[in-house]
């Protein structure tokens, strides 16, 4: 069973895209190292045999009719974001600067 | 101003079950907008104690209770919790009300449509008083995860009121609501009812629309009711329960005979399994004893007690906490400082990124115990891992499964303590998340398996403090919670001769001016 170590919490957290302070990830390291030893038991009781479970309900892509039906205005959907132009979202640079 | 023992002074009025309150209503001896003021004072005097309430929506309560006599005066019967009031889990989106979830990143977020629920409370006619405090997008065990600050336990104001829905039932326990809605996805109905001496459901996973919550873990989550009574709980249910195509997981069947289960509430020839994995080592003496001493009201009330064995359960703990922080970490991502909710930029930075963006607004904007799962889940889902952690933790859950059919050949329900301990001091378990995690291992099986489950106040411990009982039942047979809660509950207030809230001590009350 892997051991988490202080860079690879730092690694993923970039992927999860949240930054971390170094006191946050000195914290985080420890304890996702923990709780990482608690969860991987479930490796022990499984067998290759069990199907997993993907959902509680015996469901199989249930749809709705595609109609058109009225949705959010513009406006509506613009209300809540941090920042818009020209009734349109507006967001930091998606392209490097190079 | 009435007196408090008058029949209709606010005491009495916010004291009052919302069956209750309903029929008053519909008779006409009390108006919704008495009924909704008298819980907008309550909330006023003791919530700076209590801090049930994220937003109090006075003037929108106040006109959906005129709304409500007017309809009643013009004939019109709406439901028969019509005009009484109830607080919402902010979680739950509410058109023009704010809805954060308990965390920064949401602050100030106002949404433009109401969620499946809250369509169907304003539909039925019932009030909303405000959206009540939580752990961070449903993430703990005691409500002290909220961005907002803690909600504090009724019964002992530095205790926690139990997670993450600790908002909701302490606002029931306390008299600031005759009702509130709660959202379930490892126990966060059940186990804040057990320490707040409250009834909570957790109705069969598929059987509360899901539109417009704001999601956690998309496979567990569930909403469902928060009240003083099973009853209450059984009318609540039946308003918002029931298929919704806006959910592609939604049961398409109506919801069961809930309010005929929770009037009848005969346990009589009834097998009641026990689940002994799950009951015994590791929970508090006294929640053991009032537990043994619920099992023998039942039994005098004619249900045969039988023990089962559910091996796989103890294991739920560990394949949760793989799966939940794994559809956490996927459900969260849309939180990315673009299209809603808050947005910084890293400081130091000339003309950030978007990424840059992202990830300094999701270190600003979500709190520790969100990072430690969504971290978490983003490893278990990564490569070279997916299959040691999530796929196992997916074949638990079959286990688990397998385990209930089992138990259900058996009995017609199980029943164990809901949680292993009374409401623990606030900042107790903070510093150990591991700690605060085995909190959920009685109610987590029934969220990896989809059944419905109940818990009901059954007393209290040896330090004075509430205790619950956990009802199972097979997935759709969610009458059978009533049935058997309704009975217990019976059988309780037998022998306490009062409901158990009475027995909570005063709350410091601020003097309030209108």
């Amino acid at each position: 069973m892997p051991e988490l170590s202080r860079a690879e919490v730092a690694h993923v957290a970039m992927l999860a895209r949240i930054q971390l302070t170094d006191d946050e990830l000195d914290k985080l390291a420890g304890q996702l190292d923990q709780i990482v030893g608690f969860v991987a038991t479930v490796g022990e009781i499984a067998a290759d045999d069990i199907p997993p479970m993907s959902h509680p309900l015996p469901l199989v892509n249930v749809t709705r009719p595609d109609v058109v039906r009225p949705s959010l205005s513009s406006g509506d959907a613009l209300a809540g974001a941090p920042d818009a132009q020209a009734g349109r979202f507006a967001v930091p640079r998606i392209l490097d600067e190079e | 101003m009435s007196s408090p023992s008058s029949p209709s002074s606010p005491h009495d009025i916010v004291r009052r079950g919302a069956a209750e309150l309903g029929a008053a209503i519909a008779d006409g001896s009390l108006s919704s907008v008495e009924v909704t003021q008298a819980h907008l004072d309550r909330i006023a005097e003791v919530d700076d104690a209590v801090h049930a309430f994220l937003h109090v929506d006075a003037e929108g309560a106040l006109a959906a209770a005129r709304a409500a006599d007017e309809a009643r005066a013009a004939g019109e019967s709406r439901s028969p919790l019509a005009g009484v009031p109830i607080a919402v889990k902010d979680i739950v989106a509410t058109k023009g009300l704010p809805t954060t979830a308990g965390s920064r990143i949401l602050q100030g977020w106002i949404p433009p449509y109401d969620a499946t629920i809250t369509t169907r409370l304003r539909a039925a006619g019932l009030p909303i008083l405000g959206k009540t405090n939580m752990d961070e997008f449903a993430m703990g065990s005691s409500t002290e995860h909220s961005a907002y600050g803690p909600t504090h336990n009724p019964w002992d104001l530095d205790r926690i009121p139990g997670g993450s829905g600790g908002g909701s039932s302490a606002a029931v326990a306390a008299f600031e609501a005759p009702l509130a809605i709660g959202t379930d996805t490892g126990g966060s109905i059940r186990q804040p009812a057990a320490v707040t001496g409250t009834v909570g459901t957790k109705p069969t996973y598929g059987g509360v629309s899901r539109y417009g919550l704001i999601a956690l873990a998309s496979s567990l989550d569930q909403a469902g009711p928060c009240t003083r009574s099973v009853l209450d709980a059984a009318l609540l249910h039946e308003i918002i329960g029931g298929h919704d195509e806006m959910d592609s997981t939604s049961i398409d069947a109506p919801v069961p005979g809930v309010v005929e289960a929770a009037r009848r509430g005969d346990v009589s020839g009834l097998r009641i399994g026990v689940v002994d994995e799950i009951s015994g080592e590791g929970f508090q003496s006294g929640v053991r004893a009032r537990f043994e001493e619920s099992l023998k009201l039942l039994e005098a009330r004619g249900a045969e007690i039988v023990h089962v064995a559910c091996p796989s359960f103890v294991k739920g703990l560990a394949a949760y906490y793989l799966i939940l922080p794994s559809e956490a970490s996927s459900n969260l991502a849309k939180f990315d400082a673009m299209r809603y909710g808050l947005r910084v930029g890293p400081q130091g930075v000339d003309s950030p990124s978007a990424e840059q963006v992202m990830a300094a607004t999701r270190d600003a904007g979500f709190g520790e115990e969100v990072k430690r799962r969504i971290i978490l889940g983003t490893y278990a889902l990564s490569a070279g891992y997916y299959d040691a952690y999530y796929g196992q933790a997916q074949k638990v859950r079959t286990l688990i499964a397998r385990d209930f059919a089992a138990a259900f050949e058996q009995a017609d329900v199980l029943v164990t303590p809901t949680a292993p301990t009374t409401a623990f001091k606030l900042g107790e378990k903070l510093e150990d998340p591991m700690a605060m995690y085995l909190n959920d291992v009685a109610t987590i099986p029934a969220n990896l398996a989809g059944v419905p489950g109940m818990s009901i106040p059954n007393g209290l411990a040896e330090d004075g403090l509430p205790s619950g009982f956990q009802i199972l039942a097979p997935a759709t047979r969610d009458d059978r919670l009533y049935e058997v809660g309704a009975a217990l509950e019976a059988a309780l207030l037998e022998q306490w001769g009062a409901p158990i809230l009475d027995q909570a001590p005063a709350l410091p009350v601020r003097e309030v001016t209108r």
